[in-house]
């Protein structure tokens, strides 16, 4: 697997070391399974940590069937299998909430090498086999039929300067989130970040946020993508 | 795309909120002998009977169901407690108590699943109830003062995982719409001052405002 516990994997900072012997790969699970659901954008894909837990599940599996053949009390049996059919539970939404998430933004994504990058081995044949399907029923079914200016797939017509037909994350929306840290000087203008928007450069510039640590807040998702990317901020 | 697709993937429902607060860690009473449980979620146990021990409450309520402990309520679930609660929930218009963050989901499990372990259950069951229907009142009246928040950001303390779930669509929407329709109006920009259509934005959030 590629990019085990590379940039952007939330599996806790090892400053971090009374969460980390306390925190179990469930806790980490839930918590990507979280942030993966509340955010708009496809995080990095946390291959060491699935790993970890694929095993895991693997072995409690084995456990069960033994338990079955020497007839253990049906008691421990059933408790065993709920536990693992919670983290089967939130394994698998954690995989599909990514899956919709391809489908929704794949242009998008096989566009940006930063996002395609994210995405396991399966994810990303999945994405590029689920693009190319997609552009091949489309063609077929309308685009080649169009005059010739709007046969493109990604743009409206080919005076559109932009691909404006590629859906992408809003990354305005608003997510609610709490930090265990106190984070100063959190910029939440956009300033200057390349978007030709002019109507963000008009925008008053407002003091840097401070976020206190443990208390709620409603925040805009882009200003503070970057430390819920590092694993310092929570989504709920 | 297909069918199986939830059409707001960005939104928890109930029971995944539920779900979340079933793994809170609860104390329980056993009746009965049990090994100790390696579970993936940790390791739990051993079990005699009559000693406390603490499980995450979808394994007490398991043990519950089969008849093989008693489940201990925490202590904020007593009458005491909460009906202190609920008076400084009256009190103070804008301030929230602070509650434990699941504390709609743990009290309402519980109110299912082990009744006869919470003693006079109807007067803890009515006071929670008062106090969600309080919160929720001011979680109601506070959103008209998001009409100034023009920023980015909005601090909701001590709200609790199924206030904010319930708040979450209307207000992400609408700080979203804020958002986007607010910066032009805040600086006087002669050409927009004098276009009718960016007065007509600026009231248009109010007026969604009062919808609520």
């Amino acid at each position: 697997m590629e990019s085990g516990s590379g940039d952007g994997s939330t599996v806790p900072k090892m400053d971090d070391y009374e969460s980390l012997i306390s925190t179990t790969d469930v806790e980490h699970l839930k918590r990507v399974w979280r942030r993966e659901k509340a955010a708009p954008e496809i995080f990095q894909f946390e291959s060491a940590l699935i790993g970890r837990i694929k095993e895991q599940i693997q072995l409690t599996e084995e456990t069960v069937e033994e338990f079955v053949e020497a007839k253990t009390d049906p008691l421990t049996v059933s408790l065993y299998q709920m536990d693992l059919d919670r983290t089967q539970f939130l394994l698998r939404s954690y995989l599909r909430i990514r899956l919709q998430k391809i489908e929704k933004y794949m242009f998008h994504i096989l566009k940006m090498d930063e996002l395609f990058n994210r995405l396991s081995k399966e994810e990303k044949s999945f994405a590029e086999r689920c693009c190319d399907d997609l552009k091949m029923h489309l063609e077929d079914c309308v685009l080649s039929r169009l005059p010739d200016n709007y046969q493109s797939i990604l743009k409206q017509s080919i005076i559109s300067e932009e691909t404006d037909m590629v859906p992408k994350p809003q990354l305005d929306t608003f997510v609610v989130c709490k930090t265990k840290y106190y984070l100063g000087h959190i910029q939440l203008e956009d300033g200057d970040n390349g978007n030709p928007d002019d109507r963000g450069n008009q925008r008053h510039l407002e003091e840097p946020f401070e976020m206190e640590p443990n208390v709620l807040y409603f925040v805009r998702y882009k200003p503070i993508k970057k430390f819920v990317e590092e694993g310092k901020i929570d989504l709920y | 795309m297909a069918g199986q697709s939830d059409p707001h993937p960005s939104h928890f429902s109930a029971q995944e909120v539920e779900f979340m607060a079933e793994d809170e860690i609860i104390e329980i009473v056993p009746n009965m002998k049990m090994e100790p449980l390696n579970l993936i979620c940790g390791d739990y146990g051993p079990f005699f009977p009559q000693m406390v021990t603490q499980v995450p409450i979808w394994l007490a309520i398991a043990l519950k169901k089969r008849g093989k402990c008693a489940i201990r309520p925490p202590s904020w679930m007593s009458i005491e407690s909460l009906t202190r609660i609920l008076e400084s929930e009256r009190e103070s218009q804008e301030a929230f108590q602070v509650l434990p963050f699941h504390y709609v989901e743990i009290s309402r499990l519980l109110f299912d699943h082990a009744r006869d372990d919470i003693s006079d259950i109807y007067m803890v069951r009515s006071l929670i109830e008062d106090i969600r229907d309080v919160r929720f009142h001011k979680v109601e009246t506070s959103l008209e003062s998001f009409e100034d928040a023009r920023s980015s950001a909005v601090r909701i303390n001590n709200l609790s995982a199924m206030e904010v779930n319930i708040v979450r669509p209307f207000v992400g929407r609408a700080l979203q719409a804020f958002y986007k329709h607010g910066s032009p109006d805040l600086i006087p920009n002669p050409e927009r001052v004098s276009n009718s259509i960016s007065n007509r934005w600026q009231q248009a959030p109010d007026q969604g405002q009062r919808v609520c």
